[in-house]
């Protein structure tokens, strides 16, 4: 009611004003109406929007269960970081020191002397190949992960040699070609740090003769460079037989004189088969290659040397650099304040804790993700076990698809319409995944959750949005397909540590079982319960790692930068005649 | 006054105010008779002086013309006027002939010469007098008396001023010299007439040793310069510079305005100044004004002089030595402790006006203002010798001027230090109420001066602030050579400051490059956090050619936007809250224990940290790849220029065979020549530089063949 006065005594003053001093204009004062006086203000305060969408917090830190379910977490976190720490270390002692006096990096400091400093590196499923052999791989033998180099957001992808000597195991194939998938879906330029000794031979049959095997990182590379997606090798040791196809089909390559080595045939299978004896470096070390033959294009002088002339080609590549999101920049060119979340994200392990029989409130999760905990929900109250709505993290605006029940018909149908909205605007989608699945029972059958469901899938599988997945809980059933699992080409997917994935849980299967007239395996229970965790999907790679639950906003915030930072679409070709080379 | 002002407002006035006016008038045209008001002047100097001089002029309502040479041609003073005329070579600012020329032609009615070029130039006064040019200075005959020594004494003795007692004649009888040394009085100073660098010269302490030393003296100059023929002067055994700075107008009056103690010196040159004289008694110091004044009136000296004398601290006597024609580089001591302009003085003066102040009302003025010290910051290295150095100023901070704090500067951020001039960069003239008080400001000042690219003498400066016996006053001419230990020894890098530096390289990748994946760069992510680690090197900077200095190794650990650990030496660091603006440089931390505020400039390889009123110089050792890489040599079988010079002749060939101190080649560098000898035998490969060539500092002259 405040707001009109001041205008209000303008008119005023215009009425009285002249005519005291100009009666004579009388008719000009007439044509001045009364001010109408309403009774809401018709000015929107801009933060009043964001007013609204603050989401309030119900947490009570101090209850028994708060604490619980904080302490639980913490040791499931204790436990992480201790095996992430021994994983990070690499392979066994005696491999590392080796490496290192050979005068080589260790492969995690060649990523910190590529990237930029004060980035961050975006490590993915470091638990890969965890348990899954009967020998230790740590990390899968390769590291892969996203980096910023010279402002560009770019895939890495390094070889552990001290890992049984870079060697690729099926998990290792399978890591190389995530980091491809993501790097394609996302036009990520790729930086191969070759130091590896080829097929791991006792597991060749599972390495090499499939679609998806080795054959197929050359044909990413290849594909990926005709989209213009920029592909660099840096040599820092062996590429033997398929493996001297990595820098032999990159864009740019980088040796290491003295150290790294391209050859289809080693020097005893060259002596086996033509009987000449040769030493590695004149057969396919740096001096060679970059002064005689030609199939590397630089030449250092060690890995520091090499790094930073890999560093200079990212330079080169005339690629986009990754900046703010372009919303928020006011006109001034100057970015705005991003908000943080008004809650502390460390709360995160004393919401959920890691019993997942209890429901999570998801709206507590998100407070604790979004951009100023400021969450514009959308049908709020239809179909409330499915949440729906609009917020921003890291400045990113996002629509985020959260589980906070059993999805019914009604939810299905909410998070389609949501989907569809998102889809159209082109805005990225985050599912907050914790779903045992869709309604069963006569009533929900009569209602057509099949039908229903199936339209949330359908809206998933078609979004053409960037799409990430966090599991915060449970990931089981239909209810995986409907939340954008693996199988619905999430950019990523993580999971937190306390999350369990598979058909149904381990006390449903059994109960299903014994209904059908067979008695269940304690075993078999045992094994389903063990196959049902983060750990044991994150190591083969059913997911892109496991995160700590507080820092899924900066994860989120990454993978969001790369995958609208990219070179949005290839620019005009330039085509050339037929080269003789 | 003008007549002119006076004119312009006369139609506006009443006819008896008209009336009364034209009475003034008239009266104002007698008193002015022998005045000629100047309203335009040339500077015939460059620097902090031809600015200093400017800055007087136009509060006067004075056009100034200035000069410039070619590699002058953006420096400040040559910008300060609209008015600037280049004169070419970088030689020319002592080209008097075609100076006279542009001041005719710009219509410029007086020239003032600063100090050094031609401020001295008897033959150039005379010239700009006789082309009808006012030259602010004395009468060309005074300069010439008093450029000329033994004139000078001559004079000076004749007027009562004492000189130091010696006798230079040619009988050279040892009976004779003896009696002359016993009229001297001991200790007197025995000295080859063709003496140098020491030889020659003996000190015979009492009338029983002087025959012995005289003996000593006259053999060894007989060996080393063929000829043993002797002087005898007064030995003065802690010798002070103390001179007097003197004003006379054309009129026959003449004061005295205060003393300048300036006997802190390097290679025989002042670099603090300060007034009045410390622990100088009353009377001596009322003597010495009055010979001075003597001095003056006995040359009929006009305008700005200095007197300089040499006081014996033991006995207390003081000796004339010589008298400077000119404004002096110190002259800003003087202006603080008697609140005085000296350049309108000297402007007055040139105009035929009186002096503005008697003696009686100079005392009065100098009684109440206190202490006025002076520090000249040069762009010199003091840990090698004080050699000038020379290069662009990165990076320049000033102490916050006031009417206690001065500065006269005649460079700015972004200037080159040319090594064709003198390498100062600016003056730093202090008050204080009294002695301590203008030394602690003085102090705190030189804490707030930042100045990175060449060396400067800074550090040097505020060490001599602390140093306990400057502190008392007692100060000689022999003064950094008697405290050489504690002057230069070695400084302590604190583990704080590596860690800045380290902090400010990391923030200085981040701004210029690629800090922007909004608001989650540098924190570790994942369970994995070991990718956030960085390990930076840093080497103390030595003197080219010497040995390496300390090396440091810091670890940054980055946790989070602007949170860091840092790892030095063993301490660590932790949870550092750093951020740096790009605009100052200047890297802000809150450790756990302590904010610092670290101005860190990086030229490539070299760092300048600023942190709490202390500068550090860091070098970014080497990366091991470069030398292959990059083809550079080791540079230890070559000889280094040790400063910016220009190759004046190269004494070897490629081939050479050489000895130890043998010769290489002879550089010229601020008009000194220095000869580079071998610091070794060996064989010459290859000589880099050829005569003419101008060479930086740290480049090699001459290299080595490797010793077989």
């Amino acid at each position: 009611m405040r707001a009109p006065s001041p205008l209000a005594l303008r008119s005023w003053g215009s009425r009285l004003g002249p005519r005291k001093c100009l009666p004579n204009s009388l008719s000009q004062s007439r044509i001045i109406t009364r001010p109408t006086y309403r009774a809401v203000a018709s000015y929107t305060h801009p933060h009043h929007a964001s007013a609204l969408s603050v989401l309030p917090t119900v947490l009570d830190t101090s209850s028994q269960e708060y604490r619980e379910n904080s302490q639980q977490m913490q040791e499931l976190i204790d436990r992480m970081n201790s095996l992430h720490t021994t994983i990070a270390r690499g392979g066994p002692e005696k491999a590392r020191e080796k490496h290192l006096a050979r005068g080589k990096m260790l492969p995690r400091d060649r990523i910190s002397a590529l990237i930029d400093p004060g980035t961050s590196f975006l490590e993915l499923s470091a638990l890969a190949g965890h348990g899954v052999y009967e020998e230790d791989v740590p990390a899968g033998g390769i590291i892969t992960g996203i980096g910023m180099v010279e402002g560009v957001n770019c895939m890495i992808v390094a070889n552990d040699s001290t890992v049984k000597g870079g060697t690729y195991y099926p998990i290792t194939v399978k890591k190389h070609l995530r980091a491809q998938a993501i790097a394609q879906e996302n036009r990520l330029p790729c930086i191969y740090l070759v130091d590896s000794g080829g097929a791991n031979l006792p597991h060749q049959a599972d390495v090499f003769p499939d679609r998806d095997h080795f054959g197929r990182i050359f044909f990413n590379q290849a594909r990926m460079s005709s989209l213009g997606i920029p592909q660099l090798s840096v040599v820092m040791g062996p590429c033997t037989a398929g493996g001297a196809y990595v820098p032999a089909m990159s864009d740019e390559t980088i040796i290491v004189e003295n150290q790294g080595t391209i050859f289809l045939a080693g020097p005893p299978l060259v002596k086996a088969a033509t009987g000449e004896v040769v030493s590695a470096e004149d057969l396919g070390g740096g001096q060679l290659h970059s002064s005689i033959s030609g199939v590397t294009d630089y030449l250092a002088v060690d890995d520091a040397h090499a790094l930073i002339l890999a560093r200079r080609s990212v330079a080169n590549l005339n690629y986009p650099t990754t900046t703010t999101p372009l919303q928020l920049e006011n006109g001034n060119g100057d970015s705005l304040v991003i908000k943080e979340p008004l809650y502390d994200p460390n709360e995160l392990n004393g919401i959920v804790g890691t019993n997942l029989r209890r429901q999570i409130p998801v709206h507590e999760v998100i407070a604790r993700i979004v951009d100023g905990s400021e969450f514009a929900e959308f049908k709020r109250d239809y179909g409330s076990t499915l949440v729906t709505g609009f917020a921003r993290i890291h400045g990113h605006r996002v629509g985020i698809v959260a589980n906070n029940g059993i999805l019914f018909s009604e939810s299905s149908l909410k998070g389609a319409h949501f989907i569809e909205l998102c889809a159209q605007r082109r805005i990225p989608l985050v599912f907050l995944q914790n779903i045992s699945g869709f309604m069963v029972g006569a009533d929900a059958e009569k209602g057509g959750i099949a039908k229903n469901g199936a339209k949330l899938v359908t809206a998933v599988a078609c979004a053409d949005v960037p799409k990430f997945t966090v599991v915060f809980g449970s990931s089981a059933g239909a209810g995986n397909y409907g939340m954008c699992g693996r199988a619905y080409s999430p950019r990523l997917l993580f999971m937190w540590p306390n999350a369990k994935i598979g058909v149904m849980g381990s006390e449903q299967l059994s109960a299903v079982m014994e209904a059908v007239g067979r008695s269940a395996d304690p075993a078999l229970k045992e094994r389903i319960d063990r196959e049902s965790e983060a750990t044991f999907s994150s190591a083969r790679l059913w997911d892109d790692g496991v995160i700590p639950p507080a820092q899924t906003r900066k994860m989120l915030g990454l993978g969001l930068t790369a995958a609208l930072g990219g070179k949005a679409e290839p620019d005009v070709q330039t085509r050339f005649g037929v080269f003789r080379m | 006054m003008t007549l002119s002002s006076l004119l312009r407002i006369t139609p506006r006035l009443t006819p008896t105010a008209a009336r009364r006016t034209s009475r003034a008038v008239s009266s104002a045209t007698n008193t002015s008779n022998a005045t000629k008001s100047l309203d335009s002047i040339l500077i015939a100097n460059r620097g902090e002086i031809a600015l200093r001089v400017g800055r007087t002029a136009a509060q006067r309502g004075i056009r100034v013309t200035t000069l410039y040479t070619d590699p002058d041609s953006r420096a400040q003073h040559a910008l300060s006027s609209p008015f600037a005329f280049n004169l070419g070579s970088v030689s020319a600012y002592l080209d008097g002939d075609r100076i006279i020329e542009i001041a005719k032609k710009e219509g410029c009615q007086a020239i003032h010469p600063g100090y050094g070029f031609l401020s001295e130039n008897s033959a150039f006064a005379q010239k700009c007098t006789e082309a009808g040019l006012i030259f602010i200075g004395p009468p060309y005959k005074a300069i010439e008396d008093m450029g000329d020594k033994s004139r000078s004494k001559e004079i000076m003795t004749a007027a009562g001023v004492p000189c130091v007692p010696g006798y230079h004649g040619t009988n050279q009888d040892p009976a004779y010299l003896e009696e002359q040394a016993d009229q001297i009085k001991y200790p007197v100073l025995i000295k080859a007439i063709k003496g140098g660098g020491g030889k020659g010269m003996r000190i015979a302490s009492s009338k029983a040793e002087f025959q012995a030393q005289l003996e000593s003296a006259k053999s060894e100059a007989m060996n080393s310069f063929g000829d043993d023929k002797v002087l005898v002067e007064k030995y003065i055994t802690t010798p002070r510079h103390i001179e007097v700075q003197v004003f006379a107008d054309k009129h026959g009056n003449s004061v005295a305005l205060g003393e300048r103690d300036c006997s802190i010196q390097r290679r025989h040159q002042k670099i603090l100044e300060e007034s009045p004289a410390p622990h100088l008694p009353d009377a001596t110091r009322k003597d010495l004004w009055a010979k001075a004044r003597a001095a003056a009136e006995a040359v009929g000296y006009e305008g700005a002089g200095t007197v300089e004398f040499i006081l014996d601290n033991d006995s207390g006597d003081f000796y004339f030595m010589e008298m400077n024609t000119r404004l002096q580089v110190e002259h800003p001591v003087t202006e603080m402790v008697t609140g005085q302009d000296l350049v309108h003085w000297q402007i007055l003066v040139a105009e035929g006006a009186k002096l503005p102040l008697t003696q009686e009302e100079v005392e009065e003025r100098i009684a109440q203002l206190g202490h006025g010290i002076e520090a000249r910051i040069y762009a010199e290295n003091p840990e090698q010798g004080f050699i000038p150095d020379s290069g662009r100023l990165l990076h320049v901070r000033t102490p916050t001027t006031s009417e206690d704090v001065r500065i006269d500067a005649g460079f700015v951020e972004g200037d080159d230090v040319s090594a064709h001039y003198d390498p100062m960069i600016s003056k730093l003239i202090v008050r204080g109420a009294n002695r301590e008080e203008a030394l602690r400001k003085l102090a705190v000042a030189l804490e707030e001066y930042e100045v990175a690219g060449p060396v400067t003498n800074i550090e040097f400066l505020k060490t001599i602030c602390k140093s306990p016996d400057f502190i008392a006053g007692d100060v000689e001419t022999g003064y950094i050579e008697k405290h050489r230990e504690e002057l230069f020894a070695p400084k302590v890098i604190d583990e704080e400051v590596l860690a800045q530096v380290a902090l400010a390289c990391l923030h200085r990748d981040t701004v210029s490059g690629s800090r922007s994946s909004a608001g989650v760069a540098g924190s570790a992510v994942g369970f994995t956090p070991s990718y956030q680690e960085r390990q930076l090197s840093f080497t103390e900077t030595t003197v080219p050619g010497s040995p390496d200095g300390a090396s440091f190794s810091v670890r940054v650990q980055q946790t989070a936007d602007d949170t860091f650990n840092v790892e030095v030496g063993g301490r660590v660091f932790e949870q550092v809250v750093s951020r740096m603006d790009p605009k100052s440089q200047i890297v802000t931390s809150f450790f756990a224990h302590t904010r610092l505020d670290t101005t860190v400039i990086r030229d490539e390889d070299t760092i300048m940290a600023f942190q709490r009123g202390t500068q550090y110089r860091l070098t970014v050792p080497r990366a091991k790849w470069m030398e292959k890489a990059l083809g550079l040599k080791d540079v230890t079988n070559s000889v280094l220029a040790p400063m910016p010079c220009k190759i004046l002749r190269v004494e070897v060939q490629a081939g050479d065979r050489v000895e130890k101190d043998q010769p290489l080649v002879v550089i010229e560098s601020m008009k000194m020549e220095t000869v580079i000898r071998s610091p070794h035998e060996g064989t010459i490969a290859r000589v880099v530089h050829t005569q003419g060539d101008q060479c930086k500092s740290g480049t090699p002259l001459v290299e080595f063949a490797e010793s077989e």
